[in-house]
């Protein structure tokens, strides 16, 4: 009987097991911890939480693109983040234009901000869009049937390309969003006092992301790009052009991704040349905890990486007796990518990819 | 009957615009710029020049190419260099295009290198119009002349090729080693005789003279390869007398090589992407910081730099091991990212403030020694190059004898098709761990030179852009190649350390690099070879 | 004496689809025992639950009496159990000789110390090792072919190494899965003669899935028709041939009727 346990059950499994179980452990002692001490007040905490929200949801447009890229082409686009980097340079350049004539000065929201910040969200989506389908036509298409690491490879090039052509053609500096007078400050809503531009980010991203869903659900497009994910012969075979699938699959995640990159500058007001690497990173992160392939749970996957990155380092470090845990959150986030990954490949949703075999 | 085969005069213009699109983006990037202060040839040509001339050769070069017939067709010299001509006149037309609208609009407010300076050199100084015919002008000129080349028997192209890349190449090197000046134009036109010709009568003696050696006696043949060995040794030790800083470029191409060496293990033998090859490293350099260096009082026990060696890399070969038991069960591309999360949560916990009192967070260790040996200190890089080297020969060594075992037999198995070589009674697991292991132990001797030779070390050196440029270095050189690791190394390293102007696009020529690698020559510069076993059988295609 | 292989009960399902059902089967020592059945049968699947690239939820797999399930592929493989593949898998970027050795490498020791230091135990292990092989590709008939890259072999020695490589982990059951594919009818005769080789010479116990019923019929002991992820029938050639069940599943008379078989 034991002789067969250990036949079934490696030493590698039992190591992650032990692994597993005392990070739990480290993680529930954390919490109790800083809940005892009582650091932080209840508005502190929903404030942190709403932060989460907004940043989670901005994480859900970027994972969007990761996830249906892998859906249709089984291909990590390492070069996804800086599609969101590029997003956000254009339209930076786009509400600078805005800006000098004044559209953003009025006190109160109006008609005028508005449009502006349409069209500022439309050029950062179609310039990302763009951007991705270039990539996808010079980079991506000769490697189709080429082996795995192949076109993974070629991602991480076009990725570092991207950032530091950014870098030559744009400069090094930290560039500065217009500041809009009429998003300053706080709303009460349902007695919760929110930042408003999370408030616009929030409704933003909610948005887009129905909008995506109704377009892959209910769309010929969308649903071509399914059978193409689903088996691309067969799907060539059924008279589906799955070039143009693909083609439409990477203008649909670019643009999400640089509509993303407009609300991340709204939010943090920073738009410089490596920007898209973390957030990059951490929506892969989310698309994998979503479930990779799995367009909804790229979505829950964004808004619970979000809350958690918000809300960890403050409920666990501080417990724990780390010193400035804010310093440490994009790392607790890779901690989660790489527990996840091991512990859970398949994600929340997801079906079970990252180990091969069942 | 002789025919031509078919032909487009919108060949020659798309890639003449394409070509004009590189030539833009170069200039806007400001590599263009950057580089306009080093002389090719003093007085007459600049690098930045160079840039934009090599943009018009190649894409000139490309469209003749494209409209020259086939070996058993007509000739056809008009359409040819007519061909060059109007792809050369496109990218001055983009050019020019660029020109004219920076007259009218201010484009530096978005592009930071759309300066005065760079319009001057587009228009050769003579300003709007006069300049912008002269560029068109130009342009058509440079067309004819390098469409030309594909007029030529292959032989002679390739020769002036050569020679045509060696004059900027010795340049780069001569200037920024002893001179601080570029060539005379003299010097330049020697360069580019020599070595055209020396190619010219490689391609065409080469087999002759290859046949005549291979004639030779067992012996006697022994002896040459001998001989060519010791050559090649001689050469390796000679370099530090170039200089100081010559002897640190070489030192830290040689960290980078070890480097390459052990990630050549892990990704060219077994085929595991590991992107995270710079936690190794760093594990490496902080230990042979936290053992040697004074300002660390914590730590019970403080030695010198060769008590510390072994610890560094036992420290970092455990950490491998550590870190793959539980992710070398992954998938390929999920192995990247993990390896990834990994290299960046050792650098974010190495600079929080958490570790802090341990290992200095942002302030880093400095003080760590030189090494000693017998009262002799490797204090300067012209020393530290040999201990570097002895490194390299041995991590070399071990690649090599690794590579024709057992264990490097099932590394390749593992590489081709895990699930058959799982199948062959491989255990997965133990080969990867051991391949992961060598290349961080590898990774940890590489980290502890790192450290000597900086005697600092502060997180940020430990960034992932470290195993991206490893990474570059070994796709460059050929995937499990060990020779293809050094060409990689002097090429993606210690060239760019010699253009320090261009430090700040290291990391674009990278992403250019591995890009333009995977789509047109994934195996590499120097391919990986096969060694033959079944020695005495007539083999058609053993270098593959 | 008991079978070497003793298959009980094996189920293998994928979602809603039962790809294997509740498969019996025996293969005894020495013996050559085909699997036959239409396309999608299970056969292949049957292949990967033994060897353990698949696990099958319900059932055991015997092997010299002793249950290989839940067992790696690769400890399957020490156990004594080669396989070859449908469509060709070599390791395409080694040459033919590697193949062989890679094959051969669970019978040699030397690690990472031997390896680097050329112990004496090592240079031995190696040298015996390229002996072997030769020796394999002797037997395989691919003498003075070792140095090629095995991909620019061509299709019939593609097979043939990839038999050699098999055979090289020195197994006591050889699973074949579908080893006449592609090939024209004088391969199939050497085909033929290759495999009765293989006991007479090696004591090779067989298991074979095959499409070309001349080579079914003329070589196998025992045949077992699967279809819809059941067996239908097993016996002698001669039995199954003319059993109406066999001829049915293959004019697809009484497909739908199978059809509700395969779907719960």
């Amino acid at each position: 009987m034991l002789k067969n346990l250990r036949r079934r059950v490696s030493g590698t499994t039992i190591a992650m097991w032990i692994i597993g179980f005392i990070l739990l452990v480290v993680v529930i002692v954390g919490v109790v911890r800083t809940l005892m001490i009582g650091k932080y007040t209840g508005a502190d905490w929903t404030d942190l939480f709403v932060y989460g929200i907004s940043q989670g949801s901005v994480y859900a447009l970027i994972a969007l693109g990761y996830t249906m890229v892998y859906g249709i082409l089984r291909m990590i686009n390492f070069a996804h983040g800086d599609i969101f980097m590029a997003g956000a340079f254009f339209g930076y350049f786009t509400a600078i234009v805005f800006e000098k004539n004044g559209f953003f000065d009025s006190p109160t929201v109006d008609g005028k901000l508005v449009l502006a910040l349409v069209v500022v969200t439309l050029v950062a989506a179609a310039g990302a869009a763009g951007l991705a389908i270039l990539l996808e036509r010079i980079a991506y298409r000769p490697l189709r049937r080429a082996p795995r690491l192949v076109p993974l490879i070629t991602a991480i090039g076009a990725s570092f390309f991207l950032e530091y052509s950014f870098l030559g053609l744009f400069g090094s500096g930290i560039k500065g969003f217009p500041e809009i007078d009429a998003l300053k400050g706080r709303v009460s809503i349902f007695g919760v006092e929110i930042l408003k531009t999370q408030v616009v980010v929030i409704v933003a991203s909610f948005v887009m992301l129905i909008a995506l869903w109704l377009f892959v659900q209910r769309s010929k497009m969308g649903k071509a790009i399914q059978a193409v994910s689903e088996d691309k012969d067969a799907a060539a075979l059924m008279g589906i052009n799955v070039d143009r699938s693909i083609m439409i699959t990477f203008l649909v995640g670019g643009a999400l991704a640089g509509a993303a990159g407009v609300l991340y500058a709204l939010l943090f007001r920073q738009v410089y040349f490596f920007m898209g690497f973390f957030p990059g990173l951490k929506a892969f992160t989310a698309a994998v905890l979503g479930g990779i392939g799995n367009i909804a749970g790229a979505m829950v996957g964004g808004l619970f990486l979000g809350i958690a990155e918000s809300l960890f380092p403050n409920l666990v470090l501080d417990g724990l007796g780390i010193p400035a845990p804010y310093q440490l959150k994009d790392a607790l986030a890779f901690l989660l990518l790489v527990l996840v990954l091991i512990f859970r490949p398949t994600g929340i949703l997801g079906e079970r990819l990252a180990t091969k075999k069942a | 009957m002789k025919r031509t085969s078919p032909f487009s005069w919108m060949t020659p213009v798309t890639t003449g615009l394409i070509g004009g699109v590189v030539a833009l983006f170069l200039c806007l990037v400001g590599i263009v710029e950057a580089s306009l202060g080093r002389y090719v040839i003093t007085g007459i040509v600049t690098m930045g020049q160079v840039f934009v001339l090599a943009v018009y050769a190649i894409f000139a070069m490309q469209a003749a190419q494209k409209a020259a017939p086939g070996q058993d067709e007509k000739p056809a010299p008009f359409r040819t260099l007519a061909s060059g001509a109007i792809s050369g006149l496109m990218i001055s037309v983009v050019l020019a295009i660029f020109v004219l609208l920076g007259q009218q609009i201010d484009l530096r407010a978005v592009f930071i290198h759309a300066t005065p300076v760079l319009y001057d050199l587009l228009t050769f100084g003579l300003g709007v119009p006069q300049g912008i015919f002269v560029l068109l002008g130009f342009g058509i000129l440079m067309g004819v002349l390098f469409g030309a080349m594909a007029l030529l028997p292959s032989a002679l192209r390739r020769s002036l090729g050569a020679g045509l890349i060696a004059v900027p190449l010795v340049a780069v090197i001569y200037s920024s080693l002893f001179s601080g000046r570029g060539l005379s134009a003299f010097q330049a036109l020697a360069v580019f005789v020599v070595v055209g010709l020396a190619l010219f009568l490689w391609g065409r003696y080469q087999q002759p003279v290859r046949a005549r050696a291979n004639a030779l006696p067992a012996r006697q043949q022994r002896s040459m390869r001998l001989g060519l060995w010791v050559v090649a040794i001689l050469f390796v030790l000679a370099l530090p007398a170039l200089g100081t800083y010559p002897s640190e470029v070489l030192v830290i191409t040689g960290i980078f090589v070890l480097m390459g060496l052990g990630l050549n293990i892990v990704v060219g033998y077994a085929g595991l992407l590991d992107l995270g090859y710079v936690a190794f490293f760093a594990i490496g350099a902080y230990v042979m910081a936290i053992l040697t260096s004074p300002e660390i009082t914590w730590f019970p026990f403080s030695g010198n730099f060769w008590i510390a060696l072994p610890f560094a890399v036992l420290a970092a070969t455990l950490a491998g091991v550590i870190l793959g038991i539980p992710v070398l069960n992954m998938r390929g591309d999920y192995l990247a990212i993990v390896t990834l999360g990994f290299g960046e949560i050792i650098r974010l916990v190495a600079l929080s403030d958490w570790l802090k009192p341990l290992i200095g967070g942002s302030n880093g260790i400095t003080q760590i020694p030189k090494p000693v040996v017998f009262g002799f200190s490797f204090d300067n890089p012209q020393k530290l190059y040999y201990i570097v080297v002895i490194g390299c020969v041995i991590a070399a060594f071990i690649a090599t004898r690794l590579k024709y075992s057992r264990l490097g037999r099932n590394w390749m198995a593992i590489r081709e098709d895990e699930d058959v070589a799982q199948a062959m009674g491989i255990d997965l697991v133990r080969n990867k761990l051991m391949a992961f292991a060598t290349g961080a132990a590898l990774s940890g001797l590489a980290g502890a030179l790192f450290a000597t030779k900086l005697t600092s070390i502060y997180p940020h050196s430990f960034n992932l852009l470290v195993s991206i440029n490893v990474l570059a270095v070994i796709i460059v050189g050929g995937l499990g190649s060990i020779p293809g690791v050094i060409i990689g190394a002097v090429a993606l390293v210690g060239l760019p350390e010699l253009l320090r102007e261009f430090a700040e696009y290291r990391l674009l020529v990278y992403g250019a690099v591995l890009v333009f690698m995977m789509l047109k020559r994934p195996e590499g510069l120097l391919p990986e070879a096969r060694r033959k076993l079944e020695l005495h059988e007539l083999s058609p295609d053993v270098a593959e | 004496m008991p079978p070497l292989l003793n298959a009980r009960d094996v189920t293998k399902r994928f979602g809603g689809l039962t790809a294997v059902n509740k498969l019996n089967v025996e293969i005894e020592e020495n013996a050559i025992h085909s699997i036959i059945g239409p396309n999608g049968a299970g056969k292949t699947t049957f292949f990967n639950c033994v060897t353990g690239f698949y696990r099958h939820e319900e059932g055991t797999v015997l092997f010299k009496g002793e249950p290989l399930d839940g067992m790696q592929p690769d400890r399957i493989t020490r156990e004594g159990i080669g396989r070859t593949y449908q469509n060709i898998r070599l390791f395409q970027n080694m040459t033919v000789i590697e193949n062989v050795m890679v094959g051969y490498q669970s019978h040699l020791h030397s690690g990472w110390i031997g390896a680097v230091f050329h112990t004496r135990g090592q240079r031995d292990e190696e040298k015996r090792a390229v002996e072997e092989a030769r020796k394999m590709l002797a037997f395989v008939g691919l003498a003075g072919r070792g140095d090629w890259m095995s991909k620019n072999l061509p299709y019939g020695d593609q097979r043939r190494l990839e038999i050699g490589r098999a055979l090289a982990t020195k197994p006591d059951l050889l699973l074949l899965d579908e080893p006449a594919a592609g090939m024209n009818p004088s391969e199939t005769v050497d085909l033929m003669e290759f495999i009765k080789r293989l006991r007479s010479e090696l004591g090779i116990t067989v298991l074979l899935i095959e499409h070309h019923m001349q080579v079914v019929m003329s070589i196998s002991d025992k045949v077992t028709v699967m279809d819809f992820g059941e067996k239908i029938a097993e016996g002698t050639p001669q039995e199954v041939q003319n059993n109406p069940m066999v001829i049915e599943a293959y004019l697809g008379k009484g497909a739908t009727e199978y059809g509700t078989v395969g779907s719960h």
